[in-house]
C-alpha cells in the first residue's frame, strides 16, 4: 500500500547500489573541486544527523546538544593532525602554543601522537562523554523539553569552555587542519581531498547501515516503545536508563566521526561548531527529512546544505529565513518530513486532492472478523 | 502473615501533599487465587496498583513479595520479580505491530544486549502464536497496533502481560469499553488464569465482578472497607452505604 511496503526487485536494488558506487567513484571527476568539496563536507553532516534520528526519530530524545560531540570528535583529528605536523615549529609543538608562550605540550595532547589512538578517540571520546552525560540525565528521568533545555545548557558550557582556552587548544581560533600533513600530504590539498570525500561516502553507507541494523528488530522496538510510552516499557521489565544511554551514547559516536570528517574537509575546527544554532540545524535536517526513517536524515543534511550554499551564493543573508520557513513549513504540513510524507499515505492524499480518484480498497478484516467489525 | 501468601501488604499509607490515598491499607493474596478489589471513584485503586508496581512509594507500611519487601525497588525490578499490570486504558504499542507487542512482552532477558544480538527464541515464537490464539488476533499478526479496535487492545495488552509470566497479574478495568459478550469472554479468561497465576481485578462493573466469582475486597477512602465473596459483600451494611447504595436496574 504504501512507499516503504514495495519490495523492490533484487535486481533494481543491485543496480541501484552500482549506480550509487559508479557515482561516488566518478565523482571527483565530475565535479570542480570546490563543489566535491562542499559535497564531502555535507555528507559527512549526514552522520551527526543519523545520531539524531536515532535518539530523536526513534527514541523520542530531542538533544540539543550533538554539537558537543560533533565538535569533540572534530578536536581530536585537529590535535593528531596539528601535532604530527609541528617537527619544524619551536620546541616542536604546534605554532599556535608560542603565541601564548606555552613551551610545553599540555598532557592531554599526547596520546594523540599516536595515529591508532586518534582512530579511536574520534568516536570513543565523544561516545564516552555522550554516555555519561547521558546516564546522569536519564537516571533522573528528566525528559522531553527538560532533556532538550539540559543538552543545550551543556553545549553551551562547552562552547564557553573551549572558547576560552587559548593555552590549551587555541580557543576561539580554533586549530586548522589544511596545512597540516597527514602521511605525508598536505591534508588541504586536492589529492587528499578526493581520498576524504570516498572515506566519508564509504562511512555514510556504513553508518546507515549500522544505524538500520540497531533499529531493526526488538532493540529497535524498545527504542520506540520509550519513545511512545516510556512507564510502560519500565513496567515490562525494561530498564529505559539503559537503552537511553546506549542509543545517545551512540548517537554521539557518530557525531564525533561526522566532525572529525567535516573538520578535514573544512580545514579548521572551532568552537563555533558548539554554537547554538548549528545543533539546532541539525534537528531541522532531520525534520525537514524525514524523523524515524534513516534515510530521510541522511537526505535532509545534504539537500538542505546544498541549498544553503546555492541559496547563500545567489542571495547572500537570506538563507536564515529560507531555512526558518522550511522547518516552519515542515512542521506545520508535513509533520513527518519529506520521506515520511512519501512513504505514508501523503502522495495518495495529494492526488485525492486533485479529483483523482482514490484507489477502492477492500476491507479484508472486516470479512474475517465481523465481530469485531460491529463494536466500533 | 501467613508463608502461603504471595503478597501482603502491611499497614500502606500513602500521602499526597496530607492527602492520604491509602490510609492503613492492609491486604493479603494467596498464591493462584483471583481477587477483585471495588471501591468508589477515589477510594484509591489505581494507588493501590501503583504501590505494588514501584511507581508510587508508600508513606509508611510495607509491600512483601514472594517473601521480598518491594518498597524502594525500581518498576523494571519489580516487573522481573513477577509483577506485571494492564493499565486501565488499553497501554500498547500503537506505533508497533501486534507480533512486536508481544515480542517485547515474552523476551527474557530483557537485556539490551540479549535484545540487539540475538533473534528471538523458537520457545518464545510459539508462546507468541499461543497467545494470539488465546486473544483471537491471529490474523492481525502484522497489523500495528494503533490499527485495532479497542477491544482487541484490551485483549492485545491482556495477551502481553500474560506472555509476560508475571507471578502475580494486576488488571486495571480490563472491560472498560468493552461489548457485553467481549466482557463475558474476558471473564472466562481471567478465572481461567487465577489457579496457576495469582490475578487482582479492578473494576466498576458489578455484573463483570460476579462473574468471576471470586473474592472481593471493597476499597473505600484508602482502606479496605470489607473482604468476602459477592454476597457477603452486597449484605454488608457499610458497603452498602458507600457504594451499592441504589439498587442497581
Amino acid at each position: 500500500m504504501s512507499f516503504s511496503k514495495i519490495k523492490f526487485d533484487k535486481k533494481i536494488v543491485l543496480s541501484f547500489w552500482i549506480i550509487l558506487i559508479a557515482l561516488i567513484i566518478a565523482a571527483p571527476t565530475l565535479l570542480p573541486v570546490f563543489r566535491l568539496n562542499l559535497l564531502g563536507r555535507y555528507l559527512s553532516l549526514s552522520i551527526v544527523a543519523l545520531g539524531v534520528d536515532l535518539i530523536w526519530g526513534y527514541t523520542g530524545l530531542l538533544s540539543l546538544g550533538q554539537g558537543i560531540f560533533f565538535a569533540l570528535g572534530g578536536y581530536c583529528a585537529a590535535m593528531y593532525l596539528q601535532i604530527t605536523s609541528s617537527s619544524e615549529f619551536p620546541n616542536n609543538i604546534p605554532e599556535f602554543f608560542a603565541l601564548y608562550g606555552v613551551e610545553k605540550l599540555p598532557f592531554f595532547w599526547e596520546p594523540f601522537r599516536s595515529p591508532i589512538f586518534t582512530f579511536f578517540a574520534i568516536w570513543v571520546i565523544p561516545a564516552m562523554v555522550a554516555g555519561l552525560i547521558g546516564f546522569l540525565v536519564f537516571r533522573n528521568r528528566i525528559k522531553g523539553v527538560y532533556f532538550s533545555i539540559l543538552t543545550q545548557a551543556s553545549l553551551l558550557v562547552f562552547f564557553n569552555f573551549f572558547n576560552g582556552q587559548q593555552k590549551l587548544i587555541n580557543g576561539t581560533n580554533g586549530l586548522k587542519t589544511d596545512v597540516t600533513q597527514l602521511f605525508g600530504q598536505m591534508v588541504g590539498s586536492e589529492y587528499m581531498q578526493r581520498i576524504f570525500f570516498w572515506i566519508t561516502a564509504i562511512l555514510v553507507i556504513a553508518s546507515w547501515f549500522f544505524a538500520k541494523w540497531v533499529v531493526k528488530g526488538r532493540f529497535g522496538n524498545i527504542l520506540i516503545g520509550i519513545r511512545d510510552d516510556e512507564p510502560r516499557v519500565r513496567f515490562t521489565g525494561y530498564n529505559p536508563v539503559i537503552f537511553k544511554t546506549i542509543i545517545f551514547s551512540i548517537a554521539g559516536g557518530l557525531a564525533g566521526i561526522s566532525g572529525a570528517l567535516y573538520t578535514v574537509q573544512s580545514g579548521i575546527v572551532s568552537p563555533q561548531f558548539m554554537t547554538v544554532p548549528f545543533s539546532i540545524e541539525m534537528v531541522i535536517w532531520v525534520a525537514v527529512g524525514g524523523r524515524g526513517t534513516l534515510l530521510g536524515a541522511i537526505l535532509g543534511a545534504v539537500f538542505i546544505n546544498y541549498a544553503k550554499s546555492l541559496v547563500s551564493e545567489a542571495l547572500p543573508a537570506s538563507w536564515m529565513f529560507i531555512q526558518g520557513g522550511l522547518f516552519i513549513l515542515v512542521v506545520t504540513a508535513l509533520p513527518e518530513g519529506v520521506l515520511g510524507w512519501l512513504q505514508g499515505d501523503g502522495p495518495r492524499n495529494l492526488l485525492q486532492r486533485f479529483g483523482m480518484k482514490r484507489k477502492i480498497e477492500t476491507y479484508p478484516s472486516l470479512e474475517i472478523n465481523n465481530k469485531e467489525g460491529d463494536n466500533e | 502473615m501467613n508463608n502461603k501468601d504471595l503478597l501482603n501488604l502491611i499497614d500502606i499509607t500513602v500521602s499526597f501533599e496530607g492527602f492520604l490515598a491509602l490510609n492503613k491499607l492492609n491486604l493479603n493474596l494467596k498464591k493462584g487465587e483471583l481477587r477483585a478489589v471495588i471501591g468508589p471513584n477515589g477510594a484509591g485503586k489505581t494507588t493501590f496498583l501503583d504501590v505494588i508496581t514501584g511507581k508510587v512509594k508508600p508513606t509508611k507500611g510495607e509491600v512483601i513479595f514472594k517473601g521480598k519487601s518491594l518498597v524502594g525497588r525500581k518498576e523494571h525490578k519489580i516487573a522481573r520479580l513477577g509483577v506485571g499490570r494492564k493499565f486501565q486504558s488499553p497501554r500498547i504499542f500503537e506505533n508497533l505491530t501486534v507480533k512486536e507487542n508481544l515480542e517485547i512482552s515474552v523476551t527474557i532477558p530483557k537485556s539490551p544486549l540479549n535484545l540487539i544480538n540475538k533473534s528471538i527464541k523458537d520457545e518464545h515464537l510459539n508462546e507468541i502464536n499461543r497467545l494470539m490464539k488465546i486473544v483471537n488476533l491471529a490474523q492481525k499478526v502484522d497489523s500495528k497496533a494503533g490499527s485495532l479496535s479497542h477491544g482487541q487492545k484490551q485483549w492485545l495488552e491482556i495477551a502481553m502481560l500474560v506472555g509476560q509470566k508475571p507471578d502475580l497479574m494486576l488488571v486495571d478495568e480490563p472491560v472498560a469499553g468493552l461489548t457485553d459478550e467481549e466482557t463475558d469472554l474476558t471473564a472466562d479468561l481471567l478465572k481461567s488464569l487465577s489457579g496457576e497465576n495469582t490475578v487482582v481485578v479492578i473494576d466498576h462493573d458489578m455484573e463483570f465482578i460476579r462473574r468471576l466469582d471470586s473474592n472481593v475486597s471493597v476499597l473505600n477512602q484508602g482502606t479496605v472497607l470489607c473482604e468476602g465473596t459477592m454476597e457477603t459483600i452486597q449484605k454488608d451494611k457499610k458497603v452498602i452505604d458507600v457504594y451499592l447504595g441504589r439498587p442497581e436496574d
